[in-house]
């Protein structure tokens, strides 16, 4: 049964969570072996971008030790086999250019939405 | 048959989670059996310790205002289901649990992790993610 994951709202508490809390779930759920890949859409494109640093957060005396590594959980998901999708349309409106992206993501049109949802068994929006 | 819900909205934020319960009393009343895997801020709404309070600007008390909980609604449908011979299994994430301190829960629900999600939606003819925003 393969899901598609498709994730359009970014930076959704990462800051507390260390993390996204959906490539998180997409990563739980692949080990315990989900077929599941990744579709970005919306502002989540921009989680496709290279050279992403959250450190610096403190609040008062406290700081985060481990921030958010975006960059890294969609490494491990390509790593694990899992297919990363962007689409175009959305990375263009945000001025992504392909050099500034991680390798191993697929830059998709929004044309092509409906024969990649087609290849799915799942699709969970979020 | 069964269908499977997964619920990451907190209680008392959005329309979604009423939405949601809805949704779900309609299946189990066709008889439908129903899993629900609550994430996140979900995990809230089985939280045993909510409790309804009058409301002045309402000008009623305690007892008028009946002020709705959401783990009330969780009991309900339990009971709903048991009533037409159809499960329901309500699964809190339990790291979000512990990150939220959400420990005590009502009986019907219990703790489990992304897996049972993945093992609910094997089970299910269908699955419905809501997510929040």
């Amino acid at each position: 049964m393969r899901v598609l994951q498709i994730i359009e709202p970014a930076y959704r508490a990462t800051l507390e969570e260390q993390d996204d809390t959906v490539l998180w779930f997409t990563r739980a759920i692949r080990a315990a072996g989900a077929p599941a890949d990744v579709l970005l859409c919306g502002t989540a494109v921009n989680y496709s971008v290279r050279g992403q640093d959250a450190e610096g957060f403190r609040v008062g005396g406290w700081s985060q030790h481990h921030p958010p590594a975006i960059e890294h959980e969609i490494n491990k998901l390509i790593e694990s086999g899992a297919r990363v999708a962007a689409l175009s349309e959305d990375l263009a409106e945000r001025g992504i250019q392909t050099d500034s992206m991680l390798p191993g993501i697929e830059v998709l049109s929004r044309k092509s939405l409906g024969g990649l949802c087609a290849q799915y068994d799942r699709i969970w929006k979020w | 048959m069964s269908l499977t819900f997964l619920l990451m909205d907190a209680p008392y934020e959005q329309a979604r989670t009423s939405t949601a319960f809805r949704i779900v009393d309609a299946a189990l009343r066709r008889k439908v059996g129903v899993r629900v895997f609550a994430y996140e801020g979900a995990v809230s709404l089985a939280m045993s310790g909510q409790k309804p309070h009058a409301n002045a600007v309402h000008g009623r008390t305690l007892e008028e205002e009946a002020h709705p909980t959401p783990h009330a609604w969780v009991s309900a449908l339990n009971e709903l289901a048991r009533e037409n011979g159809v499960s329901f299994d309500w699964v809190n994430c339990g790291l979000c649990v512990d990150e939220r301190g959400a420990n005590e829960v009502v009986p019907c629900s219990r703790r489990g992790s992304p897996a049972d999600f993945w093992k609910m939606n094997l089970e299910s003819a269908n699955t419905l993610v809501i997510p929040t925003r």
